[in-house]
């Protein structure tokens, strides 16, 4: 591709609705709306590394679906989930965990790799897989994306204060009764599902922008859950699909827009200087949007 | 508001001590002592019934322990928030009174006023609303304390609580345990390694010595004698002119 590629799409109006791109934003929409949902207790729960190498165990589900002719998202799914087990079972001493985890990250990579020549795959299935391709997802696609949403939303709303209660103070919560380690397996499985959707949004590589990103951001102007998931959300759904639009208009790949874009609202909210205590600190409980 | 009677404590198949029997009264504020390792902690685990006594039976105001206890406070040793950045005090409160609770139900106004008289009982109203990781570790103790007692338990387990706070803070924590005990009744269990802040406070200590857990009044503990056997290390009680009482290595 020649500089001269990038070039200002005069019927970019026309191109934003198609078909196609309707069906890129709803599922851009989903995706982003499903990470927010996630994205708080992913750093409460000091699981950004394990989200980054969920993507990766993803790697070879998706390049090896093509080896036995399932569907990317089939592999995807199957081997992000089987690798969230394995991880939420191996439980809460942090540095074994990570080790361990990034071990398997990099042995499954190397399969990833492995699966994508032996299926002899095109290299542009390849760098879709490690950089995401809104632009291809079918209908069939967007329909599991709803599916996995609606569960992500209604187990999270069912465990929402347990969970948070056992991410943040695990040894108070176990003494309480919470079954701390039951909810680490639940949580772990629903971020699969929600790296399976991500992956076909910005790819393997480029997880993190969409996963993690939108909460640190959000996590600089409020620490209160209901506000964070909130905000997280309108982060990257707003990226999603302000991504979308510039790529229709100079006719580039997504997958670039929509990260730059998150990450340019993340060092903006690094770089204002956080509210230590909220305008409306009086009642201290107003208006929370949810669950707390 | 405990009872113990010929009590092991054994994890995996190492005993780590044994032969508990004794007694403690309600209502009382009892120091856990004993060297690093002995099983202080391990016995909170066992009244907070996490773990199952290897042999005898333990009672928990006058019940079976069991996991869950909602009239048991807790406040772990080490206590420092995991993800402090990512939650306010108050929330951090508030988990103590709905963080077992399913689903999406809003937290009530009558729940909401708990908290507050939490917080209020502890002294942490003025920094409620700000993230644990900008609080002391003084006032990241009253958070948890408040976190401990947000759901009107009737006995408190405080594991090491005045490790790493400075005198002020140590003195300002022990009244507090005082004014509550004595507002509400309710027992106190602190595991600590230092006496000092403590004695002016405590009804009596559980002991554990040469893999014994004992029980006796303060009077009794604080003996030259005993303490000195119990940390392996000369320690000598001085009482003040103003009948003030210290221990310290000699
Ligand atoms: N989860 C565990 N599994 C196995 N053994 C343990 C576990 N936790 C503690 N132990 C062992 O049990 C013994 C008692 O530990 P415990 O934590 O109760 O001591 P402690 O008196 O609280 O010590 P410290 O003053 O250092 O806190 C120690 O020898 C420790 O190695
Ligand atoms: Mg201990």
């Amino acid at each position: 591709m020649n500089p001269a590629a990038i070039a200002f799409q005069s019927n970019w109006v026309e191109v934003i609705s198609s078909d196609f791109m309707r069906t890129a934003f709803t599922a851009g929409t989903l995706v982003a709306v499903a990470s927010g949902l996630i994205g708080y207790f992913v750093i409460v729960r000091g699981s950004m590394f394990a989200s980054h190498a969920l993507a990766h165990i993803g790697f070879p589900g998706a390049t090896g679906a093509a080896l036995v002719g399932t569907s990317v998202m089939t592999g995807l799914v199957a081997f992000t989930v089987i690798g969230a087990v394995v991880i939420g079972l191996l439980g809460k001493r942090a540095s074994d965990r990570e080790i361990a985890t990034g071990t398997v990250l990099a042995f499954a990579t190397a399969l990833g790799v492995l699966f994508a020549s032996l299926a002899s795959e095109n290299t542009s299935t390849v760098t879709s897989i490690l950089f995401g391709n809104l632009l291809a997802i079918t209908t069939g696609q967007l329909i599991i994306f709803a599916v996995f949403l609606g569960v992500l939303a209604v187990v999270l709303g069912a465990l929402f204060k347990p969970l948070l209660f056992a991410s943040i103070d695990p040894a108070v919560a176990e003494a309480r009764g919470v079954p701390v380690k039951g909810l680490g397996v639940i949580f772990m499985v629903l971020l699969a599902l929600v790296v399976s959707m991500a992956v076909s949004v910005v790819g393997v590589l480029l997880i993190f922008a969409l996963l993690v990103t939108p909460a640190a951001a959000a996590l600089r102007f409020t620490a209160r859950p209901g506000w964070v998931i909130l905000w997280s959300a309108v982060i990257g759904v707003f990226s999603v699909i302000a991504g979308l639009v510039i790529a229709a208009i100079v006719n580039l790949p997504p997958s670039f827009f929509i990260v730059s874009l998150v990450f340019i609202i993340w060092l903006v909210s690094v770089t204002i200087r956080r509210d230590s205590s909220p305008p409306n600190s009086a009642g201290g409980h107003s208006g929370h949007p949810a669950g707390n | 508001m405990l009872e113990l009677e010929n009590v092991s404590a054994v994890r995996g198949d190492r005993t780590i001590w044994e032969e508990g029997t004794f007694h403690v009264p309600s209502g009382s504020i009892v120091a856990v002592i004993g060297p690093n390792g002995s099983g202080k902690t391990t016995l909170l685990t066992m009244i907070l019934g996490l773990l199952k006594p290897g042999s005898g039976t333990l009672r928990v105001l006058g019940e079976e322990p069991r996991r869950g206890n909602s009239r048991i406070g807790y406040v772990p040793q080490n206590y420092a928030a995991i993800a402090g950045d990512s939650i306010r005090a108050c929330d951090m409160v508030l988990l103590g009174l709905t963080g077992t609770r399913y689903g999406l139900k809003r937290t009530t106004a009558s729940e909401h006023a708990r908290v507050q008289e939490a917080l209020a009982e502890v002294g942490a109203t003025h920094f409620a609303d700000r993230r644990m990781s900008q609080l002391s570790g003084g006032q990241q103790q009253r958070v948890a304390i408040a976190q401990a007692l947000v759901s009107k338990p009737e006995m408190l387990l405080l594991d090491e609580p005045l490790a790493n706070l400075d005198v002020r803070n140590q003195q300002d924590i022990v009244s507090l345990l005082k004014r509550i005990n004595a507002e509400s009744g309710i027992g106190i269990l602190v595991v600590a390694h230092d006496l000092n802040p403590l004695l002016s406070a405590l009804d009596g200590a559980i002991y554990l010595l040469d893999g014994h857990p004992h029980y006796a009044g303060v009077d009794d503990v604080v003996s030259e004698e005993l303490l000195t056997h119990l940390y392996g290390t000369a320690i000598k009680v001085v009482r003040t002119a103003q009948g003030d009482l210290f221990t310290r290595s000699a």
